[in-house]
């Protein structure tokens, strides 16, 4: 396991050692090649995975999804369907492999624990005034401890995109390991970045390296909020930018698109851009995690198709 | 020559969701009028063009059975509109897929035009005629209406290439369902014309999908497929049909099997209400009270 922390000796340690020193990191990173990144995400999409390839690459896909509700209307009975789901997702098939986890807002977490209690399934937790992250740290601080404190085993957290935009770069540093500090040892910390709010790739290589200096054990496309959330290209970026990290600190930071995959070819191309870009040791629901709430049901519906040969209906799954 | 025009040839292509993709597979085949004379291309449907008309057919199906029956009626009557200014084009191909002259032609384009406002004039009708209140014994206001089974899939006849595949389709639609058609396999040209109608007539994409292309290919995953609730088995031979009818089986979906059909007579209503589930609901009325019924 690579330690999950740079050691004193760490040439990088120093990179945020002031505002301008990040600074000077973060825009000494290479700029992105906005064409060519597109145009390699869009080539490794076209890839065709069929018969066992495909039953493989479904599985693996159930067995990453965050199965996620964070409605305002969520409710507990909502909550705990969701964590039935999650252990089970399809009843009439045992063989079917259970999510990664649950994603719920804070106050969902005891329930969520109750409903996954025994399964290995994971309870995450949004936190940090999500979606916006417009709250005082102090107030950020404590959503989060109130996650971890009632059984959150990850805490999905966003970072500060006004202060990111505006150029503070060490006020967004100094949040995450905030936050990182008050998740402990018994949470793994996501940050999310809402790529569709940073305007451009260099901005979201960028936000990468930050969030992986600063101690994230995820790096998080989107809230699932706004318009634009994961696209194969921002997915693609951030890929690269878990494996250039590894390669010069040794430590492994897993990657999570979320938002807008909904069907089990879409999913399927993101594998794609797992294997190809930073390799099998990200083919793991350890390290790569799909944010997502109607995909499950398509991956579902694909399985299906595959065991019986015919194609199966919403009939046939879980309202949710 | 430099009056010679270059003619411009017609891209048949499907219709899915109310759009005109192309084939998946990216597939064609030729298509030939009765003496073997090329007329086309027309596309070569894959089962995945058929998973993608159910998921279209599906999704439409929400809007289309919750229109009132007035609305349908006056939708499909636009239709029979549009057909009537495209009246030339159909009968140029109902001459060519069927080898009919001229004016036998004509005659099957005017008498598949009427057909269609036949149909038309009963979306507000079939209810009174087979739905209604139920006399019985308790105090119970109880009612019978029918409602549309959910997503048809439809093997149009293979011989009648516009008046048969209207006299399939109509009813299947008048009454609040989607329909995925499979066009007749040798003259599938008017029925991707009429898909062109449909498209500027009103009618919700996704409420008619049309396919062209091999029948026993296309019909094989439409009949074992779990979303779809019903299977006209018009366009299918005796040796195929049977085959269907075992596939559809596995989630009991409805089966009309196929029958003779004169086409040109006035059908009756058949067509709809094989597509139709009844539903019954009880409403207490209060008690009877010494005076008699409360209603």
């Amino acid at each position: 396991m690579p330690s999950s922390a740079l050691t004193a000796a760490h040439p990088l340690k120093d990179v945020a050692a002031s505002d301008s020193a990040l600074r000077r990191f973060l825009h000494g990173l290479p700029g992105v090649d906005a064409v060519g990144l597109e145009g390699r995400a869009a080539s490794l999409g076209t890839r065709s995975i069929k018969t066992t390839a495909k039953a493989y690459a479904i599985d693996l896909a159930i067995s990453m999804v965050d199965l996620t509700t964070l409605e305002g209307a969520d409710t507990p009975g909502k909550v705990r369907a969701l964590g039935a789901k999650a252990v089970k997702p399809d009843p009439t098939d045992r063989t079917t492999p259970s999510t990664a986890a649950v994603c719920v807002y804070p106050d969902m977490v005891s329930v969520a624990k109750e409903a996954v209690a025994g399964s290995g399934v994971k309870v995450a937790s949004v936190a940090t005034a999500f979606p916006a992250g417009r709250a005082a740290l102090d107030v950020k601080l404590a959503d989060v401890r109130d996650a971890v404190a009632a059984g959150a085993d990850e805490i999905d957290m966003v970072i500060d995109r006004g202060a990111f935009l505006s150029g503070r770069y060490l006020k967004v540093y100094d949040e995450i390991t905030a936050v990182k500090e008050a998740c402990g040892t018994s949470a793994r910390l996501k940050v999310i970045f809402e790529t569709g709010e940073l305007s451009t790739y260099d901005n979201i290589r960028r936000a990468s390296w930050l969030g992986m200096l600063a101690g994230a054990d995820f790096i998080k496309t989107s809230t699932g909020k706004v318009a634009v959330n994961a696209t194969p290209a921002n997915t693609l970026l951030m890929l690269e930018a878990v494996r250039d990290f590894r390669a010069q600190t040794g430590i492994q930071v897993g990657v999570k698109p979320a938002g807008g995959i909904r069907t089990s070819k879409d999913a399927i191309k993101f594998l794609v851009l797992v294997n190809e870009t930073a390799g099998e040791d990200w083919l793991d629901s350890h390290w790569f995690r799909f944010g997502a709430s109607s995909l499950l049901n398509d991956l579902l519906m694909q399985r299906q198709k595959l065991a019986t040969g015919r194609y199966s209906g919403p009939d046939y799954v879980t309202v949710d | 020559m430099s009056d010679a025009r270059l003619s411009v040839f017609k891209t048949y292509k499907l219709y899915v969701g109310g759009k005109f993709p192309r084939s998946e597979s990216g597939r064609v085949y030729e298509v030939t009028d009765s003496k073997g004379k090329w007329l086309a291309n027309a596309p070569l449907s894959s089962r995945k063009d058929a998973r993608d008309a159910v998921v279209a057919a599906r999704k439409a199906f929400g809007g289309w059975s919750g229109a009132t029956a007035y609305n349908r009626g006056q939708v499909l009557y636009r239709v029979a509109e549009m057909l009537e200014g495209r009246r030339d084009q159909f009968v140029r191909e109902v001459a060519d897929a069927e080898g009919l002259s001229k004016s036998k032609a004509a005659a099957v384009v005017d008498a598949t035009i009427d057909r269609w406002v036949w149909y038309a004039g009963w979306t507000d009708k079939i209810a009174q005629v087979v739905g209604g209140g139920n006399p019985v014994a308790g105090p119970f206001f109880n009612l019978s209406s029918p409602e549309p089974t959910g997503v048809v899939a439809v093997l149009a006849p293979q011989e009648s290439s516009f008046l048969g595949l209207v006299s399939v389709l109509a009813p299947v639609i008048a009454t609040g369902n989607t329909a995925v058609v499979v066009a007749s396999e040798n003259a599938p040209l008017p029925a991707l014309s009429l898909a062109e109608v449909l498209a500027t007539s009103d009618v919700p994409g996704g409420v008619v999908n049309v396919l062209s292309g091999r029948t026993a290919e296309i019909a094989a995953p439409l009949a074992a497929h779990q979303d779809v609730n019903a299977i006209d088995l018009a366009g299918a031979d005796e040796v195929l049909a049977k085959e269907l009818e075992i596939a559809a089986a596995d989630n009991l979906k409805r089966v009309l099997r196929p029958q003779p059909v004169d086409y040109t007579q006035t059908p009756g209503t058949d067509r709809m209400t094989a597509f139709l589930e009844t539903k019954t609901v009880w409403h207490p009325t209060g008690s009877l009270g010494a005076s008699g019924s409360s209603y």
